[in-house]
Order: C-alpha cells, then sequence, then structure tokens
C-alpha cells in the first residue's frame, strides 16, 4: 500500500518536472543569448554613467511611475524619428537599473527630451502642467519643489551600480553626495572636481532655487540629459558589429 | 557566439526536439489504450462526493 | 493535562509558522529602527504591525479551540476566508481604476498638487496590482483549494500552512499596495513590489506549492485531474518568473530601493517574459483551472473533451513562455527576438482557442441551462470573451499592425477584454457558484441581482474596449498622419486632447463593471449571511450535489 502511494507522489513530481522543462525552454532560448551574442548592444561613443544627481532624479521617475504614462523607446519608423529624433539604441540604456523603455504613451516619448525645453519651462511644467500645456492631462508634482534632495545615501546608490558592472571611479563613489551638490548649484572647487569627474555633464542650477537643492533639481538634471549621450555622427548605424 | 550558430543550432536540432515533443504529446492524448483513462478522468468534477461535507 | 493539550495544539505548523511571525516582526522593528527613508520606515511599520496581528491572531485561535473543531472532510474555511478577500480587493481594484480613468478624463479634479499620493502614477500600479494579484491571486488561492480538495477527495495537508498562505499572501498584498502611494516602487509594471516584499511573497509561494502538493500526493483519486494541471503550472511557472525577474540588489537593508541586476535590453526581455507570462500564468492557466472545473461542474456535464484538454494544457504552456518579445517590436531588441516573440503568439492562437473551444463545447446538449442559469452564463461568456482576447493578442502579435497599436491605447483595450471578460467573469461565476455551496444554502439570495450583475458589467465590458479600440487606433494613425507638404500633421498634445470624450466613455464603462461588482458583493453577503441552510430545507444532501447524481 505504501510504495502503491509513493507511487503516486512521484506521478506528480514527474508532472512538476514535466511542466518546469517545458516552460523553462523558451525563456532559455529566447533570453540567454542576448547576454552572449556580442552585437546584441551596439558600440557607441558618448553614453556615461548617470551623475549622482541624475541618478537620483531617475530614481523621482521610477518612483512617481512616469514609466506608465512616458515610454523611453524611439522606434524606427518614419514619423517616430521625426517626432522625437533618431531611434533608440541599445547601447543608450545599458546602464538603466531597471530599463524605463515603457508600454504607453498617454504623454510624448521622453527618450530625447534632454535638451528640447529650458529649465523653467520644465520647472512650470511639473509645477502645474496645464499652465503651459493647456489640454494635459498629467498629474501636478509640484511638491518636489519643496522636497530637498536627500543627498546621504547617493554613494550607496553608485556602489551598488558599481556591482552591477557600470563603470564608475573609485573617485565618483566616494564624492558622490557632494557632487550632486555641485552639479545643483556649481560654485568653487566642487564645481571644477564636478567637471573633471564628469565631463560634459551639464551643472546648473536646475529648479530656480539656489539655497537648496532639491528633488526637482534632480528629475530636471535627469530629463534634460535624457537622450543627449550618443554621438550620431560616428555611430554606423550599417555597419556589421551593429546590424541586429 | 554569434547570431549565426544559436540560429543554427535552432533550426536543426531545435526543431526536431520540439517536433517530437509535439508528437509526443499528441500521440499520448490520442492513444486508444489510454481513452477510457480519460473518460473517467473527465468526471471527477461530477462526482466529488459532495454529499458527504461540501 | 494542560501540557497534552498544548502540545496537540502547537504543532509543528503553528510552531512554525509562530517562528516566521516572530523573526519577520524583528526584521520589521529591526528596518524600523534603522530607516534610511521615510517611506521605508512607513513600510516597517505596517510589516510590524501585520507581523503582531498574525501572531496574536495565531495565538488567539489555538486558544479559542481547544481540541480543535471536528475535522469536516474539506477544509472550508481557508476557502471562505479566500472569497471574502477576493470579493473586498475586486471593489477595492475597481473602484481605484475607475479613479484613474476619471484622472485621464478630467484632471484637474483628482489631483492634489503638494501631494503624489493620488497621482496617477503612483494609483496605476495600486490598480493593476489590485485586480491583478489582491482579486485575482485571491480568487486563484481559495478556487484552488476548493478544487485541488474536491478533485483529489482529500483535505487540504499542512494544518495552519493553508492559512498562512492566505494571510501571507495578502499581507503582502498590503504592503505592496500601502507601498505605491508612498513611492515605493521597482519602475517595471506588474512586478512594482519593492525586495522585501518580493522576498516575503516567494516565501509565501513555496508553502502554497507544498499545500497544493501535499493535497495531490493525499489524493484518493488515481488520476490527477486536468484543472490540477493548470493550477499546478501557474503556481511553479510564476515562481520561476517571479524569482528570476525580481533578482535585485537594494542599495541598503534599511531602505526600499533597489537596482535590477540586469539593464537595458536584458532587462526589458526578462520583464517582459515575466510580464507577459504573468498573463499566461497568472491570468490564463490558473483561470483554465477555474473554467475546467466549475464549467462541467455548474453545467453538470464532462468537460467536451478530455484528450484536447492535455493537448491544450502542453501546447499552451509551451508556447506562452515565448511570446513576450511582442511587447517589443521595433525597439532595441534584437530582431531576431521579436520574430520569434512573433511567430510564437500567433501559433499560441491555436491552444487558446482550442481552451476555448473545450469550455464552449460542455455546454453541447445543455444550451438551454444559459436561459435559466445566469452564474453559467456568466462563466461561459468569460469564454467567449476568452476566445475573442486571445483572437486579438495574436494580430496584435504582428509587427505590422503592432507597429500601429503599440503604445496607444487599443493595447489597454485589449488587456481590459481579456481582464474584465474573461477573468473578471470566470472569477464572478466561480464566486457565484461558491458561497452557496460552502455555505450551504440552496440558491444565491437573489438570481435578478446575478442578471443585474452580468448586463451591467456587459455593457460596461462592451463600452470600454469599444472606446479604447477606437481611441486606440485613433491616436496611433494621428501620431503618424502627414499632411500635404510632408510634415507631420498633429502635434502630440493633438492626440491627448481628441482622447476626451473616449476618456469619458471609458470611464463611464468602468464605473458600470464597478457597480456591478457591488451588487455582486451585496448579493453574495445576503446569500452567506441568510436564509436556511441548506440541507435544513431539503433533506440532508445539498440540491446541486442531487442534480450530480
Amino acid at each position: 500500500m505504501w510504495s502503491f502511494h509513493k507511487w503516486f507522489e512521484r506521478h506528480s513530481l514527474i508532472l512538476l518536472v514535466g511542466i518546469l522543462v517545458v516552460v523553462s525552454i523558451g525563456g532559455l532560448v529566447q533570453i540567454t543569448p542576448l547576454f552572449f551574442i556580442e552585437s546584441t548592444i551596439e558600440r557607441v561613443e558618448g553614453v556615461r554613467p548617470y551623475t549622482p544627481l541624475e541618478l537620483a532624479g531617475r530614481q523621482i521617475y521610477i518612483r512617481e511611475g512616469c514609466y506608465t504614462c512616458h515610454s523611453q523607446m524611439i522606434r524606427p519608423l518614419r514619423d517616430e524619428v521625426e517626432r522625437y529624433g533618431h531611434y533608440s539604441l541599445a547601447a543608450e540604456s545599458m546602464y538603466d537599473h531597471p530599463f524605463q523603455w515603457g508600454s504607453k504613451r498617454t504623454g510624448p516619448d521622453l527618450a530625447r527630451v534632454g535638451g528640447r525645453y529650458s529649465d523653467e519651462w520644465h520647472r512650470a511644467h511639473l509645477e502645474d502642467p496645464r499652465s503651459v500645456v493647456p489640454e494635459s492631462v498629467m498629474p501636478p508634482y509640484a511638491f518636489l519643489a519643496r522636497a530637498d534632495l536627500d543627498t546621504a545615501n547617493l554613494g550607496a546608490h553608485v556602489r551598488v551600480n558599481r556591482l552591477l558592472r557600470v563603470p564608475y571611479s573609485d573617485a565618483q563613489m566616494a564624492n558622490a553626495a557632494t557632487d550632486a551638490r555641485a552639479q545643483a548649484e556649481p560654485m568653487g572647487d566642487a564645481a571644477y572636481d564636478f567637471e573633471q569627474r564628469y565631463p560634459g555633464a551639464a551643472a546648473r542650477d536646475f529648479d530656480g532655487d539656489p539655497a537648496r537643492v532639491t528633488e526637482m533639481d534632480a528629475l530636471i538634471a535627469y530629463l534634460q540629459m535624457l537622450g543627449a549621450g550618443v554621438d550620431f555622427e560616428t555611430y554606423q548605424a550599417e555597419a556589421p558589429e551593429n546590424r541586429r | 557566439m554569434s547570431y549565426e550558430q544559436a540560429s543554427h543550432v535552432a533550426q536543426t536540432w531545435g526543431l526536431v526536439l520540439l517536433a517530437g515533443l509535439f508528437l509526443g504529446a499528441v500521440l499520448y492524448a490520442l492513444w486508444p489504450a489510454n481513452r477510457e483513462r480519460f473518460n473517467r478522468a473527465a468526471r471527477t468534477p461530477l462526482d466529488d462526493g459532495e454529499g458527504d461535507d461540501r | 493535562m494542560a501540557v497534552a493539550s498544548f502540545r496537540r495544539e502547537w504543532g509543528a505548523d503553528a510552531l512554525g509558522i509562530f517562528f516566521i511571525v516572530a523573526l519577520g516582526a524583528f526584521c520589521a522593528l529591526w528596518g524600523a529602527a534603522h530607516a534610511s527613508d521615510r517611506a521605508f520606515a512607513v513600510q516597517m511599520w505596517t510589516a510590524l504591525a501585520g507581523f503582531l496581528a498574525g501572531g496574536a491572531g495565531l495565538v488567539y485561535c489555538l486558544g479559542r479551540a481547544p481540541g480543535g473543531a471536528p475535522a469536516t472532510k474539506y477544509e472550508n474555511g481557508v476557502v471562505k476566508a479566500g472569497v471574502f478577500a477576493s470579493m473586498f480587493w475586486g471593489v477595492a481594484g475597481f473602484l481605484v481604476g475607475v479613479v484613474i480613468a476619471l484622472q485621464l478624463a478630467f484632471p484637474n479634479i483628482f489631483y492634489f498638487p503638494d501631494f503624489g499620493w493620488t497621482n496617477f502614477g503612483r494609483l496605476r500600479p495600486l490598480h493593476t496590482s489590485a485586480v491583478i494579484f489582491a482579486f485575482g491571486g485571491n480568487v486563484l488561492i481559495a478556487t484552488s483549494f476548493y478544487v485541488v480538495q474536491r478533485t483529489c477527495r482529500a483535505r487540504l495537508a499542512g494544518g495552519l500552512w493553508p492559512w498562512f498562505v492566505f494571510w501571507g499572501y495578502n499581507f503582502f498584498i498590503v504592503l505592496a499596495g500601502t507601498g505605491y502611494l508612498l513611492g515605493v516602487t521597482e519602475g517595471r509594471e506588474y512586478a512594482e513590489p519593492p525586495w522585501y516584499a518580493d522576498l516575503w511573497l516567494t516565501l509565501v509561494w513555496v508553502v502554497y506549492l507544498l499545500v497544493f502538493l501535499g493535497a495531490i500526493w493525499k489524493r484518493q483519486e488515481k488520476h490527477i485531474y486536468v484543472a490540477n494541471w493548470f493550477y499546478l503550472a501557474f503556481i511553479v511557472t510564476v515562481a520561476v518568473l517571479h524569482i528570476i525577474n525580481n533578482i535585485a540588489i537594494p542599495v541598503s537593508l534599511a531602505g526600499w530601493f533597489s537596482y535590477s541586476l540586469f539593464s537595458g535590453v536584458q532587462d526589458a526581455l526578462t520583464q517582459w517574459w515575466y510580464g507577459h507570462n504573468a498573463v499566461g500564468f497568472f491570468l490564463t492557466a490558473g483561470f483554465l483551472g477555474i473554467m475546467y472545473y466549475f464549467i462541467p461542474k455548474r453545467a453538470d456535464r464532462p468537460v467536451y473533451s478530455y484528450r484536447l484538454s492535455i493537448i491544450h494544457f502542453w501546447a499552451l504552456i509551451f508556447l506562452y513562455i515565448w511570446a513576450g518579445p511582442h511587447h517589443l517590436h521595433y525597439t532595441a531588441l534584437p530582431q531576431w527576438a521579436q520574430t520569434l516573440g512573433a511567430t510564437f503568439s500567433v501559433m499560441l492562437w491555436m491552444p487558446s482557442w482550442g481552451g476555448m473551444i473545450n469550455g464552449l463545447m460542455t455546454l453541447s446538449g445543455a444550451w438551454d441551462k444559459l436561459r435559466t442559469d445566469p452564474v453559467l452564463r456568466m462563466l461561459v461568456v468569460s469564454v467567449a470573451f476568452y476566445g475573442m482576447s486571445t483572437f486579438e493578442g495574436p494580430v496584435m502579435a504582428i509587427r505590422a499592425v503592432n507597429s500601429l497599436s503599440h503604445y496607444t491605447d487599443w493595447t489597454i483595450g485589449h488587456v481590459h477584454s481579456g481582464a474584465l471578460g474573461w477573468v473578471g467573469f470566470v472569477s464572478f461565476g466561480a464566486l457565484y457558484c461558491l458561497v452557496p455551496w460552502l455555505w450551504k444554502k440552496k440558491q444565491l439570495y437573489s438570481n435578478a441581482l446575478v442578471e443585474w450583475h452580468f448586463w451591467l458589467s456587459t455593457i460596461g465590458i462592451v463600452l470600454y474596449i469599444t472606446s479604447m479600440w477606437v481611441a486606440g487606433v485613433m491616436q496611433g494613425l494621428m501620431w503618424r498622419a502627414y499632411n500635404a507638404f510632408g510634415f507631420l500633421e498633429y502635434s502630440f498634445v493633438e492626440s491627448v486632447e481628441a482622447m476626451h470624450p473616449y476618456y469619458i466613455i471609458r470611464a463611464l464603462g468602468g464605473a458600470l463593471f464597478f457597480i456591478g461588482a457591488l451588487i455582486m458583493a451585496y448579493n453574495l453577503w445576503r446569500t452567506a449571511a441568510g436564509g436556511a441552510p441548506a440541507h435544513e430545507r431539503e433533506g440532508d444532501v445539498p440540491a446541486i450535489a442531487v442534480a450530480a447524481e
């Protein structure tokens, strides 16, 4: 009787293993090659890790659920390229943990929103979207301008990114908090050091409030760098290593 | 690993393996000797001892 | 004497749960004390309250019933709790859905510039998680526990562990849901809960798998009925998806933010492998388990073709897992992966319709029951919606169609034809069956109210999906429209403006669906609370069982 029963048990375990095998095939065949086929990510110039302030801005972007209405993925279709700019490359989000490509455009794509509008526009738009775009259905984010940015943990954020093989240097990790402040309120030596550590990154008072570094600073700094990195002058879309 | 190597394996051995799996499942389901068993199994929800304690 | 009763009541199950709860409470207290941000502190205090309530509940229950209640043949209490939780979360989730639909239609009414809590970006994950995981998850847990006991003719194993699954799962829901309002999210659709909630769910899910398997191991039927195959595939695959997609490194053990292991294109595919199979295994395989039990049971006929159900099962679970990349057409995902995703999505049409045919044809020879039994009608219409949305899905997975539909509200309409029509209706049907069965009533409080629910919801769904379909196609066409001079004809915001009337119709459709659910909750409540038990009126045997013999 006991062995009879045991056979039943084994039967359900065979079913269990069968299910596991059958559902594993698809994932294995699709996902694992992305880590091994070299041409998955294009070779491009100009994609750099986020500055600590931008990283903090990205965290706010995630926190507020911006991805539920905005994509960051321009498709290679004529109208999209004309509306938003060059289609997005895999290389442009290779430091994005997690990716924020999105799936819905209740609002427009943001993959190349950087530099399209002034800081003042972003500020007014985030505080009261309908003050600048009357037809907008976006929620207001006025509270960001009143929230001081918590920079204390930014070093830890950079450290985790480094663990995930985002190429931050020791100096970038050690000075994350000061760099965040220097980018939002650039003054003196700190601003010079920031410029040395992140060449080309924009440093200015993004939120128009020179007395404080706010969450608004961080979010606008992030939005203003989106999509601006890749040098499409040197990018060869038709080169064999970039054809996928 | 290159795309060509990966796709070659998928389009030869992968194809044969998956077609074989599918045939196996279909054969198992349609095998005449299994008919009676499945007919009985199909009645499971209808006679599940509801009278005792639902 | 006291020692003996202590031993009997505090079995391994109670001690194990008590240990988990105590450890959890300690971790939550530690987290609250060391929290690096306010949101995490609130989360940890919430968790602590939950663990303390859990521990108190455990002690109270064990103390209250010395010797335990007389063992019935089946464990019904946890199923009853699941029915109650399903209805609660359903109403809550639909309500949040109506609110965010209204936010898009009337953005000036529902927003408070000084707080982020009610912003769309925070409420939207609350809505999706509440309906998918809270409502759908509780329906699945309740029905799977009910079905596995009946089809195996065995009582649930594990003593208090099934209760741990129920309360642990709902604790996860509360932790994740309150977190969204505070802005605690991992930023990937349907995988938003933070790392500590993910860890907790993993534990609960493993126990769920073991409890479910335990009933199968104890079974007195030789064959494992096909509904259990679908439930098992749902439980196992969701575990795999959940664990792999949520691998992340927290910035600090005392903070909510974490960075996912994968980035960019790899993260995108892993996420949509997860996301699409949350649809395939959570919202499809699990609910097909419901279909394969409740439709035959309610129609009092065996399933149309058991052989078809076997082929349907293996083909469905094999093909579904490949379909994820159709969410990433024309993106930076390599094209071979997109092609694979599209191909398998189109093939998926076949097993999906195999399931639909099996469900619908079970009614063959008994179609007249649809006229008199609104509950059976709800179940059958759910299968029809299943067929409709699993036809629309493969069409939308074709690259040319997807180039128009992607990023638009067409996708939202498609999802809701499956979610409201299929998942919603099959769940409602199962709950309408379960309440009289579990509370031992002869029938529902009111069949007329079921009719009201059915028609209000159906009209609501039709309004929802047609408005979103028309609006989505319009959006897609406006975005790609060119004028005579070769310039883009519309600015983006013009497409937003054009959505206004459709957003209103959609909100109306959602409101009708919500009102239907309220009617259902009232009806179920009156059914459970009122009237004499069935066996007191109809001899000792419930009416349905007589019909079954």
